[in-house]
């Protein structure tokens, strides 16, 4: 009886130091985060580092403004968003609700395949075929352009076709679960009352997985947001505004790039974009959080 | 506890980040240690030697002292990177035993007591994708060409075809040398800004109407590489001073070196040893005459 004891009190305690090990490294990493970012925010100052527009970091006089590189990111994940999310959603749809037993087997194969690929990978890929095509789109676009400073095909848009991929298997899988868990009384009510599949599919089961739905979302938004091998090989990486067919810069590959070889306020201004990046991964999961406690009040 | 620990193994890995630009030093170190020829007999000096200056120097000077620290294990050498004028600001204060700088001396720095010696000479090259038809090129288009004034091939006597400025990352001392030798320092309009050496050129030899540049003993066939002013980039031109895109790595001693104390003598003649020359080799520099 007493062994049996000893030997409950030593899993609980192991269990305790596993759990308490995850939290401590949370918070060692906020604080760590906080006191190596704020330094450059008080020399530089808040308004000229976060609203700035030009990052001349070695310069003479130099200026340390990183509102491109905060647009480019915000503009970079919503674009990904508009073209991922809706796909995403398409094929989750036709997962769970249409597609037979076989074709799902295969389909939900591939997508897992998607997920586990490298981003080094889709970055890879990225910059051998997307890019040479983007320069030939770019080529014709702006043909008669004469401020349009060619990047040879490296600019967001590539970025954001790269990304929007990298988000599918994530919007997928969670909206296909959260899709499978609509009751099926739900649908034979839709389909009693005479609506078609399609009605009872867009009006009735997507509804119903809403708050799921959203949480892939989030997720991806998460995943495109902290995404920085794959996008600083095939983004450009001049700072610029964001627009489609400009080379750009995300906070993510900002710290990649210059991390090697930056020091002194160079150095700590890049810590304060890696807060920056904190700080939205950080709304990002509270957004996820409520969105989660929300789909739990409504069950 | 827990809290600390991890901070540290944080910091561990942010260094650890912050070195791997140097990453391609440790071998090079190792192997100049291999040829360095007394092993015996270095043990009795001992103190430390201090460098300050050019942040392009700072790959040669962790190489350099690396294989230098193995070789004297009594002699320590630190090394701060606050860039060519301070450098000699320090060494002029006499805070510092050497002052590197990535280019000549100026006469006030002279007049104030501070010796040349070039330890190595940085090359850099002007690339091309192979399809381009254009072989040379003016200093003064090359300035224009970055500065974004020639944004087509057509007006360099080339096919019609945009040119697509490629360059490396702020910090990086391949932008800071060639920024500065042409003038155009935080003018340039890179179309892309790459962090390595290789990106640049597997860029440059996969996009048509591309033009970068990279240390001269990295190009290879996958790219062409542009005469400037008319004269090819190699060695020899370099050394001759007909190729422009070069620069000097100086470190700078107040009085000439034979005034020095034991320990900078001692630097010194590591440096133009062989060791020292597998060394600056290594990172990719070339070798005074």
């Amino acid at each position: 009886m007493k062994r049996k004891a000893v030997i409950e009190k030593i899993a609980l305690i192991i269990l305790m130091i596993c759990a308490v090990l995850s939290i401590f490294a949370v918070c060692s990493i906020t604080v760590y985060m906080f006191m190596k970012g704020t330094p450059a925010l008080s020399k530089v100052g808040v308004h000229k580092l976060l609203f700035g527009t030009v990052w001349k970091p070695t310069a003479e006089s130099a200026s340390y403004g990183i509102l491109y590189i905060i647009l480019s990111s915000i503009v970079g994940t919503g674009m990904t968003l508009l073209i991922g999310v809706p796909v995403g959603l398409m094929t989750a749809v036709f997962l769970s609700e249409i597609a037979g037993k076989r074709i799902a087997a295969v389909l939900s194969s591939a997508v897992e395949l998607l997920a586990a690929i490298p981003s080094v990978i889709y970055g890879l890929i990225g910059m051998m075929v997307l890019n040479p095509w983007m320069y030939k789109l770019e080529k014709i676009i702006f043909s008669n352009s004469k401020e349009h400073q060619f990047t040879g095909g490296a600019n967001m848009l590539s970025a954001i076709i790269v990304l929007a991929i990298m988000i599918l298997p994530t919007v997928i899988s969670v909206s296909v679960s959260s899709l499978k868990g609509v009751t099926a009384s739900l649908r034979s009510a839709s389909l009693a009352l005479g609506a078609t599949e399609i009605q009872t599919i867009f009006k009735v089961v997507i509804p119903a997985a809403k708050s799921g739905i959203l949480t892939g979302v989030v997720l991806g938004i998460g995943r495109a947001l902290g995404e920085a091998v794959a996008i600083n090989m095939v983004a450009g990486g001049s700072v610029n505004i964001p627009l489609p067919f400009n080379s750009v810069r995300t906070l993510t590959t900002q710290i990649v790039s210059e991390m090697g070889y930056a020091n002194g306020l160079h150095r700590q201004v890049l810590f304060t974009v890696g807060l920056v990046l904190y700080i939205f991964i950080m709304i990002v999961n509270y957004i996820l959080l409520r969105a989660r406690k929300k789909g739990v009040e409504n069950e | 506890m827990k809290k600390r620990f991890l901070s540290i193994i944080l910091t561990v890995g942010v260094m650890a980040m912050a070195v791997t630009g140097c990453g391609g030093n440790s071998s090079s170190a190792d192997k100049g240690n291999g040829d360095g020829t007394s092993a015996a007999g270095n043990s009795e000096l001992t103190g430390t030697i201090t460098l300050a200056g050019s942040t392009s120097m700072e790959k040669l000077c962790e190489a350099m002292s690396e294989s230098f620290m193995s070789e004297y294990p009594g002699i320590t050498v630190t090394a701060e990177y606050t860039g060519s004028g301070a450098g000699l600001e320090s060494l002029a204060a006499g805070s510092v035993d050497i002052g590197n700088a990535s280019r000549h001396l100026k006469d006030d720095e002279t007049a104030g007591g501070a010796v040349e010696n070039v330890v190595a000479i940085d090359g850099i090259a002007v690339i091309t994708n192979k399809e381009n038809k254009v072989k040379d090129i003016s200093k003064e288009d090359l300035a224009k060409v970055y500065s974004g004034d020639i944004d087509n091939w057509s007006k360099l006597e080339g096919k019609d075809e945009a040119i697509v400025v490629i360059g490396r990352e702020a910090g990086s001392g391949t932008r800071d040398g060639f920024e500065e030798l042409l003038d155009v320092k935080d003018k340039c309009k890179y179309a892309q800004e790459l962090d390595s050496t290789g990106a640049v050129l597997a860029k440059v030899a996969s996009t048509p109407g591309a033009i970068g540049y990279v240390s001269l003993d990295v190009v290879d066939d996958s790219v062409s590489a542009l005469t400037v002013d008319g004269a090819e980039a190699s060695e020899e031109n370099i050394l001759s001073g007909s190729y422009i895109l070069s620069r000097p790595f100086v470190m700078a001693t107040k009085g000439e070196i034979d005034k020095q104390s034991d320990l900078v003598k001692t630097w010194f003649d590591y440096v133009k040893s062989d060791a020292g020359k597998d060394v600056i080799s290594k990172v990719g520099l070339i070798i005074p005459e």
